[in-house]
């Protein structure tokens, strides 16, 4: 795949169609892949890379890249184009001026996943379908791809590619995901025991504002956490509670927005696992207000922001459903 | 730095007895900004206005706060008392120390302590406050009645009256209501149909009455003077301009065994039918749940005898939307189902009936001619019982209504009356919990039930009917008398109680309109704004407000009518400068305050800002027209950048008084 990838990507600059290619780019091992724009197809033939460790979500950048002069083409994996199109829906991205390319993905993997394995000096990876082919300082060994994925990637929701200009490989289907277990879990933990579960986690929280950044759903152009006039800017780092409380109001303004990619978790240096918290609200929602996916159409009203007259009440109408 | 000014009012002993003004006063006085303080008897009087007003001019007010009684009360008030003073009105702000404070607290510490919380949160609000100026909002002069019985003619006819064109949606073929149903009307015992039938024909020929019958409101939007309404007219198979009334196909309908729902199911109407005789509009109306054509495609009887060629088998529903000003709710009642009391034996016997369908058995035009029989075998009935306040005043409200259906104690002894004066050989008992006749001329038609009449008037209730051999064993108990009686009864009448209409309760949603938990509509004010809804515009009229006989309903009828000519008779409303403001330097331009505004007052523009290095971006961003915007501040929580702010009421604002409280 990643021969048609930087092949795609040379020959949509080569061709004048596009002036900038979004995708992913080499870094200084093999895994820290990170986005990249590039103008030329020179570029892209020596720093363009697709491998299983390409997890970035590049749809957040178009919003700024989308706005430039010129056409831009986004590679784009499943789980990106939810996001691409749930930003075409609050009107942040200018569809005319991108390119989408969906990519078709097998999964990413996760270096955390890997040292698990008790592999390091990691040189380079390659999937060979079930299983995985891991090159190390220290010679080659194959696994099987489904323990060294990220836990995002083993609860898969999708590998539809919407709304794509081309695609590579084919688009699939929506996945028989388990993504609500952990939720589940916690759920059925007591109040006292959840309580101290979030606390445990959200007190590693170093306030380095990763999360936040890397969500394609926080893209507002100033951030309530950012601005002085909001009256929460200060509050968030006046003492470790209200520094937890971060977290739960982010959860809280992606609600309906969020499309579940998982960026969060990824990012988060403290290993946090933030997308508990967006779950938890999405599970809440499709009890509610039926099942909705973010970004998965352009036409569906968000549940947060519609209301019909049958809509329940949590807590004050049951009307025989789980108040949540 | 605000000039605050602080006045505490008494509101004679309302506040003063739970709450230490004074020492309210005083610890308000010493809050920062704060430059003036006192307190007064009635700061709403004349010569507390007046000592507001010197204030102001004397210590250059520049924001007042004002601890007294609910803002729906005086906020109006104050503000314009400021005003006068040359203060803008929005710098104005009202402590609730009455219904929030000293009418729910005994302790005068504690009530002392809150009243001085809820100023403190006041003036932090005060401090926060700018001057806004209103705009203004033009007027519809078209009014809406939804519900055509007496209530909303009677409100029709005197909006017409003052010239404004008035619509009545009624959702029955018919106009006219319960009332069509009733035979006489108590206490003067004139014929019903007699006194509503010419208001019924005034309705019809009214131009500035439209009648739109056998339709219903399905969506409103819009706020005071300017409702936007989508009324859906449903298909009658029959063509309204042409049809004459002649009622020839009613009489050649093959289908004949349908319940007729204007005599309550005690006879049969075809499958097209004219309700009544006196029907406004008088055009014939297909059941589709029974017209043969509509089913299967085979009949057409009706239209191969219709002279006029009116009967349409394609006709469609039709669905018009008018801009209205006003919209006045006349829904009305209906009796309660009997099925929770099967102790009278309703659905055993025939011969247990409602009062209702004792109306219909002795109306002229009812199933027997205006002859009372019993409706099992067509025999004269020679014991009657009747049943008071069934489902009425019921304890804890299990089955039945706690409230008293008012209307009940004087139509049973307009029945009781009515049958021992026609058949003089009958026994007439009533069983009653209390009777109650307050009311013109009231009382005295009931002593005449009981001292002409013979009616036997009994405290107590009645245990069990039980039908057996062809008659009805009554068990009941004489309180006063001290015992069980045992009545073998020929008819059985049960007072059922009156509920508001079914369509009330998805109408007040419609409306915003707010309901009580008996889904009666509530008035803006019990007693100063009685036929007003808290929503503005919006104003109630008959029963769907509470239960009422027919003077009261006319009375009330007319009321909201001269409220509503009040409205309209304005040119512009102010609007409320209370509105949405977007920060367009925070604006997404992402269309969730779009979505959620009830009234459409959100649009998008791409708008230049000047972005680094003297470059200029275009961005989305969102517009709000204040003309539209009713503040109701859906936008602002639904904004996720809290771009979006509310006037008067910003974040900064609410939560300066939530700090202001929890200091």
């Amino acid at each position: 795949m990643q021969e048609r990838v930087i092949e795609k990507a040379a020959q949509l600059l080569e061709s004048g169609l596009c002036s900038r290619v979004l995708g992913w780019k080499k870094g200084e091992f093999f895994y820290d892949v990170t986005p990249g724009v590039f103008t030329t197809a020179q570029e892209v033939r020596n720093e363009m890379v697709f491998t299983p460790f390409c997890g970035a979500n590049l749809s957040k950048y178009l919003i700024a890249e989308s706005r430039k002069e010129g056409k831009v083409a986004a590679f784009l994996k499943p789980c990106d184009t939810y996001s691409f199109v749930q930003l075409q829906k609050e009107h942040r991205i200018r569809r005319e001026n991108v390119y989408a390319v969906g990519v078709q993905c097998e999964g990413m993997c996760d270096l955390d996943s890997l040292t698990a394995l008790n592999l390091t000096g990691i040189t380079g990876a390659e999937g060979l379908g079930e299983n995985l082919k891991v090159f190390t300082l220290y010679g080659e060994e194959t696994l099987s791809r489904k323990d060294a994925l990220s836990l995002r990637c083993n609860d898969c929701k999708s590998k539809k590619l919407l709304d794509c200009d081309e695609i590579l490989g084919e688009s699939g289907e929506e996945q028989d995901s388990h993504r609500f277990d952990q939720v589940e879990a916690l759920e059925a933990m007591t109040a006292e025991e959840r309580f101290a579960f979030w606390r445990r986690e959200l007190s590693k929280c170093i306030r380095c504002n990763a999360c936040r950044n890397v969500c394609p759903a926080c893209s507002c152009e100033k951030c309530v956490f950012d601005n002085p006039n909001s009256g929460v800017e200060n509050k968030a780092a006046a003492d470790p509670f209200e520094e937890n409380l971060f977290h739960i109001i982010r959860a809280f303004h992606v609600a309906g927005r969020c499309t579940d990619c998982g960026e969060c978790t990824r990012v988060c240096p403290q290993h946090i696992p933030l997308h508990l918290l967006n779950r938890k609200l999405i599970k809440d929602m499709n009890q509610l207000y039926g099942t909705y996916q973010a970004g998965a159409d352009f036409e569906t009203k968000p549940p947060m922001l519609d209301f019909t007259q049958e809509d329940p009440e949590p807590s004050i109408i049951t009307n025989g459903r789980d108040s949540g | 730095m605000q000039r605050i000014g602080v006045f505490v009012c008494w509101c004679g002993s309302n506040i003063a007895a739970t709450v230490d003004v004074k020492q309210v006063a005083e610890a308000l006085g010493k809050e920062p900004g704060v430059v003036f303080s006192t307190d007064y008897q009635y700061m709403c009087s004349q010569s507390g206005q007046e000592m507001i007003q010197e204030a102001i001019r004397e210590h250059r007010l520049t924001g007042v706060v004002i601890c007294s009684c609910s803002p729906r009360m005086h906020e109006a008030t104050f503000r314009k008392t400021c005003q006068k003073a040359g203060l803008n009105p929005y710098m104005v702000e009202i402590a609730n120390i009455r219904e929030q404070c000293s009418w729910i607290h005994k302790d005068k510490i504690t009530a002392t302590e809150k009243a001085v919380i809820l100023g403190r949160a006041a003036i932090a609000k005060v401090h926060l406050n700018a001057p806004l100026t209103a705009g203004t909002s033009p007027v519809v002069k078209r009014a809406l009645v939804i519900g055509g019985g007496i209530a909303g003619i009677q409100t029709a006819l005197d909006i017409a009256d003052a010239g404004f064109p008035v619509d009545i949606v009624e959702k029955k073929p018919t106009i006219g209501g319960k009332m069509t149903q009733i035979d006489k009307t108590f206490p003067t015992l004139d014929c019903a149909a007699c006194i509503l039938t010419p208001k019924m024909v005034d309705a019809a020929q009214n131009e500035n009455i439209d009648i739109i019958s056998y339709a219903q409101v399905e969506k409103v939007q819009g706020f005071v003077g300017n409702f936007s309404v989508t009324i859906r007219k449903k298909a009658r198979y029959v063509d309204e301009t042409k049809c004459t009334g002649c009622g020839l196909c009613t009489e050649k309908c093959p289908q004949k065994k349908i319940p007729n729902e204007f005599n309550l199911g005690l006879d049969n109407r075809r499958a097209i039918y004219i309700p009544f005789a006196q029907a406004t509009p008088k055009v014939a109306t297909i059941d589709p749940n029974y017209c043969t054509m509509l089913k299967t495609g085979k009949c057409g009887v009706c239209s191969k005898v219709c002279t006029a060629g009116a009967i349409n088998y394609k006709q469609e529903d039709e669905i018009i939307t008018r801009e209205y000003g006003a919209i006045v709710v006349a829904t009305g009642f209906e009796p309660i189902s009997m099925e929770p009391f099967d102790e009278f034996a309703y659905s055993q016997s025939p011969d247990v009936v409602t009062s209702l369908e004792l109306e219909r058995l002795m109306n002229a035009a009812g199933p027997t001619g205006g002859t009372l029989l019993r409706p099992s075998d067509g025999a004269h009935p020679h014991t009657l019982v009747f049943v008071q306040c069934v489902g009425s005043r019921c304890d804890g409200a299990q089955k039945g209504k706690s409230y008293c259906s008012k209307i009940c104690c004087m139509y049973t002894a307009k029945h009781a009356m009515l049958i021992r004066e026609k058949y003089p050989d009958t026994e007439v008992y009533v069983f009653y919990i209390d009777v109650r006749t307050p009311g013109k001329n009231f009382d005295e038609f009931y002593r005449r039930a009981v001292e002409e009449y013979g009616v036997h008037y009994i405290k107590g209730m009645v245990g069990k009917v039980t039908p057996q051999d062809g008659k009805l064993k009554v068990q009941a108990s004489d309180l006063l008398g001290g015992r069980q009686m045992h009545i073998d009864a020929d008819m059985v009448v049960l007072a059922a109680a009156i509920e508001p209409d079914k369509s009330a309760r998805p109408l007040a949603t419609m409306l915003t309109a707010s309901m009580d938990t008996n889904d009666f509509f509530t008035e803006a004010h019990p007693k100063l704004r009685p036929v007003e809804s808290p929503t503005a515009g919006i104003f109630l009229s008959g029963a769907c407000q509470g239960p009422k006989d027919i003077p009261e309903t006319v009375a009330q009828a007319g009321a909201a009518a001269s409220k509503v000519i009040g409205l309209l008779s304005k040119n512009s409303l102010t609007c409320n400068p209370c509105t949405a403001k977007p920060d367009e330097l925070m604006c997404n331009g992402c269309s969730s305050c779009e979505k959620v505004c009830p009234y459409g007052a959100i649009t998008y523009v791409d708008k230049p800002f000047r972005g680094p290095n003297r470059t200029t971006l275009t961005r989305r961003v969102a517009q709000v027209n204040p003309a539209v915007c009713q503040g109701c501040g859906a936008c602002t929580v639904a904004c996720p950048s809290g771009a979006m702010d509310l006037q008067g009421f910003s974040n900064k604002q609410i939560l300066a008084e939530v700090d202001a409280i929890c200091r």
